[in-house]
């Protein structure tokens, strides 16, 4: 017997239920991060001189984390292909690889970051320092979070079942990929 | 022309039948429970105790300003630093944790799986943790009452440096609980929010195109998009302005690199379309009590509807006429009085819809009635006043006096309290069975309008006098300390007495009715709408056997027709379709 | 679903777009190594605009959605564009007509002379 409210069977627009509910979170998300970026973007176009700040960021650390996403971007697209065959054991491999590639990026931004406050830049050193640890921590939590659902999703569809949710986190984890593909110039090159 | 459902949908009808069988622990049932109709009740009564405490402190600071230096009976003392706390706190629970879970979270979970023919939403699971991190957030901002130096006192608009700096506004805990307070309660309609548009979206019953949507459901739902896209930016500002308080950032610390002015714009961002957000659903509810007791249809569904479009796009580019004295850019003061003027027009087209579907109607003067009718005239002055302010160069005038307070409390008293009032007297049958006392509900409704005029119509004196807001006390002030305003201000204190008085009867009425009150019947107002084909009170469940839609809303007054009204899931005769 | 927009797609080779994103990734990062300034910057932002359009068209499949998903995100960059007109001129400037930032003027002063300083 499903769980499931008949409301959530229904799909009166064709697009089906849970992508629609992601596509709902994605345009909130815009909001949430664009807001903090429009901030950002006008203050560093406002004080030229946070350059000499920003020189200090670690571009292969920030590039190297661009690859990682990338890939695990085509990770989870990948997973979403297996999906789309019923190949719940792929899709899980895939999701979980997705998931490795979250980690790695964590965990080269906990070394990044060490590094910088050992170096004394830390949240209030400045206004550039400011927003650097509040954009890329943001962007860091929504990294955790999606790793951590898609590794419950890929544990479902190991088993083959809730396959569009496949579908449905690799959205997710497409658009934290695509926040960073602005971070990286915003935060690394624009020096 | 609808046509009836495909055998799709058929089997599931049954689905009923489950769920009646299927009897629930009092946990399940009260606390646990994932149906949209108990987390509606969850909402209501969470915000209607709020609505209790916002009370109590506009009643306290309204005593300061009628007797300032007097101690308040039910308070005592009301010091410079306690009266910043109290109009912060009253503007806050007001807004955050009476009118949007009310109007937006209440009347949202309650009507829409049941006006759209649906069992629930679309995740009730979900819809329960939002219940459940508004709970959480009205406990931490109840919680920062009783910290050190008690609740924030930095106004609700929360301006930096003022908020920022504890050594400003004397209540650093305060100020933080409130940040935390507010951001817990914003997740909390995010998650709702995406619930409401997505149920509406895709859940709704067979035959059910996007005209056949009863006007209040659409409302909702726009103001949930409304809702979700101002809201991103501030909790970024928010995340921002915790930051300076707690981890010596300087995002708006001009000092060191900062902008306080970057804070307004973000808040107001939000700040506008939040207007919105609880105007809309206020004018869903009257929408639909007034074609139900007009016995007629709504003069121009599509326009409403197209009117509302424009109204939420144009709402998000007026927000800085909040900041006309702020030291804005004044090109930019030009900019947002046009637009501001602008928005004027399709709310004033909505009125005159509701004007023109009560011309010629049958007009019956139920409770629900009245104050829907009371909603129109109330909001008329609020809307008129606000062209005042939305004048770059009268404002340089009006802001910050009590012009502003009494223009936005007849906006948002109609809304909030009135569109509360009316939305409870209106489906109180169908959410307890039982029908409401028209007595006592008539002298709560009269007491409560011509009370809640008495409070501010003064205001609006006292604010052209140069009354400035967020001012403990006048006796400090030459140019104000006149016995001709003081005795306005003493009047203003009598109506909110007298306002928060009459309210007795509203709970006498709700409490009582709830055990003695009619039995009411499955559509005692004879409505058209889906919610009116369940029984009272609507079952776990709603429809035992899920509805097909074959008409709009609102076919009241239907020529050739023996009733004059057209329940939307009533099939079409074969006579009736031969006559089309 | 049938109604479903993506319910048959046609997978494309997700391993050659993902190519050419490392691709362009490698560009955009050579960049500050050609040591013109604008340039750098053209070609840093003008990549990430077309990596992310990338990720959107082919592993999002936004343009096999229902043409509305489109309009909806569109219409999020609009409103954030409004933001930043309606914010700019008051968060961008440090003076005005009978007002000026002092600290963010010095701050801006200093850091132009430090870097005049490197070079």
């Amino acid at each position: 017997m499903s769980s499931r409210s008949i409301a959530n069977i229904r799909s009166v627009t064709g697009i089906p239920t849970a992508r629609l509910v992601t596509w709902w979170i994605i345009a909130s998300e815009i909001f949430i991060f664009g807001g903090l970026l429009v901030s950002y973007v006008m203050h560093r176009l406002a004080h030229p001189e946070w350059a000499i700040a920003a020189a200090n960021t670690n571009t292969k650390a920030g590039a190297f984390n661009t690859f990682v996403l990338l890939t695990s971007s085509l990770f989870a697209v990948l997973a979403h292909q297996a999906a789309d065959a019923e190949n719940g054991k792929k899709a899980a491999k895939f999701l979980r690889l997705t998931s490795l590639g979250g980690a790695i990026f964590l965990i080269v931004k906990g070394f990044e970051w060490t590094h910088e406050i050992k170096e004394g830049f830390v949240l209030s050193s400045g206004g550039f320092w400011s927003f650097y640890y509040t954009v890329a921590g943001l962007h860091g939590l929504h990294v955790l979070a999606g790793l951590i659902i898609m590794l419950i999703i890929a544990s479902d569809a190991a088993k083959n079942r809730d396959l569009p949710r496949v579908q449905c986190i690799g959205l997710y984890w497409h658009f934290v990929d695509i926040i960073w593909i602005f971070l990286f110039p915003l935060l690394y090159i624009a020096k | 022309m609808t046509t009836p459902a495909t055998g799709a949908q058929a089997h599931l009808g049954s689905h009923g039948d489950e769920h009646a069988h299927h009897r629930q622990s009092f946990f399940h049932k009260y606390l646990w429970s994932t149906d949209h109709k108990m987390i509606a009740m969850q909402y209501l009564f969470t915000g209607a105790a709020m609505a209790l405490i916002g009370g109590y402190l506009a009643y306290v600071f309204r005593m300061q300003l009628a007797f300032p230096g007097q101690n308040v009976p039910g308070y005592g003392l009301v010091t410079p630093g306690k009266y910043n706390s109290l109009v912060t706190m009253h503007g806050t629970i007001m807004i955050f944790w009476v009118a949007m879970p009310v109007l937006v979270a209440a009347f949202g979970n309650f009507l829409i799986p049941l006006m759209i023919g649906c069992d629930d939403m679309v995740f009730p699971r979900i819809n329960r943790l939002s219940y459940q991190v508004f709970l959480l957030s009205a406990m931490v901002l109840l919680a920062s009452f009783f910290v050190h130096n008690g609740a924030f006192g930095g106004a609700w608009t929360s301006y930096p440096p003022l908020s920022a700096r504890g050594a400003y506004n004397l209540t650093p805990l305060g100020a933080s609980l409130w940040l935390l307070a507010v951001a817990l309660e914003f997740v909390a309609f995010l998650l709702g929010g995406i619930n409401f548009v997505v149920t509406t979206m895709n859940g709704r019953a067979p035959g059910m195109r996007m005209w056949d949507i009863p006007l209040v459901v659409w409302m909702i739902v726009l103001a949930s998009v409304l809702f979700m896209a101002s809201v991103g930016p501030l909790i970024a500002g928010a995340v921002m302005l915790f930051f300076d308080q707690r981890l010596g950032t300087a995002f708006y610390d001009p000092g060191r690199g900062g902008d306080p002015l970057l804070w307004q714009h973000l808040f107001w961002f939000f700040g506008h379309p939040e207007v919105y957000v609880v105007l809309l659903p206020a004018l869903g509810i009257v929408a639909e009590i007034i074609t139900v007791f007009a016995r007629k249809k709504l003069f121009g569904y599509r326009t409403v509807l197209y009117t509302t479009w424009a109204t939420g796009i144009l709402s998000f580019v007026v927000w800085a006429h909040h900041q006309f004295i702020a030291g804005i850019d004044p090109r930019m003061a030009n900019v947002f009085t046009i637009t501001t003027l602008l928005i004027s027009v399709p709310i004033t087209e909505m009125i005159f819809v509701y004007i023109a579907t009560l011309y010629g109607g049958s007009i019956r003067f139920t409770t629900p009635m009245l104050w829907a009718l009371s909603f129109i005239a109330e909001f008329l002055i609020g809307g008129v006043t606000g062209i005042f302010l939305g004048a770059s160069g009268a404002d340089i005038y009006f802001h910050d006096t009590y012009f502003v307070v009494a223009h936005f409390h007849y906006t948002f008293f109609p809304s909030a309290i009135i569109g509360m009032f009316a939305a409870l007297a209106f489906w109180y049958p169908k959410m307890f069975g039982r029908m409401m006392n028209e007595t006592l509900g008539k002298i709560h409704f009269w007491g409560t309008v011509v009370a809640f005029n008495v409070t501010f119509i003064p205001l609006f004196i006292t604010g052209a006098a140069g009354d400035q807001r967020r001012i403990y006390s006048y006796a400090l002030f030459p140019e104000q300390d006149k016995p001709g305003l003081q005795h306005l201000r003493e009047l203003s204190t009598i109506g909110v007495i007298v306002l928060l008085a009459f309210q007795v009867f509203f709970l006498i009425n709700f409490f009582w009715s709830l055990r003695h009150g009619k039995v009411a019947p499955e559509n005692p107002w004879l409505s058209n709408t889906l919610e009116w084909t369940v029984p009272s009170p609507a079952p776990h469940g709603n429809f035992a056997e899920m509805p097909t839609v074959y008409r709009g809303p609102y076919e009241y007054s239907a020529p050739g027709r023996e009733t004059d009204y057209w329940p939307q899931n009533q099939p079409i005769s074969p006579l009736e379709e031969a006559a089309l | 679903m049938s109604s479903d927009p993506e319910a048959h797609i046609h997978h494309p080779n997700y391993v050659k777009i993902w190519v050419v994103l490392v691709v362009l990734l490698i560009v955009s990062v050579l960049g500050p190594l050609t040591g013109i300034r604008w340039l750098m910057l053209v070609m840093a932002f003008g990549i990430a605009f077309v990596k992310a359009y990338l990720v959107a068209k082919n592993f999002m499949h936004v343009n096999l959605e229902k043409r509305w998903v489109t309009y909806l995100l569109v219409t999020c960059l609009v409103f954030l564009g409004i933001l930043f007109a309606g914010v700019a001129p008051d968060v961008m400037k440090h003076q005005g007509l009978r007002w000026e930032n002092y600290a963010a003027k010095k701050a801006v002063e200093s850091g132009s002379q430090a870097s005049a300083k490197h070079e």
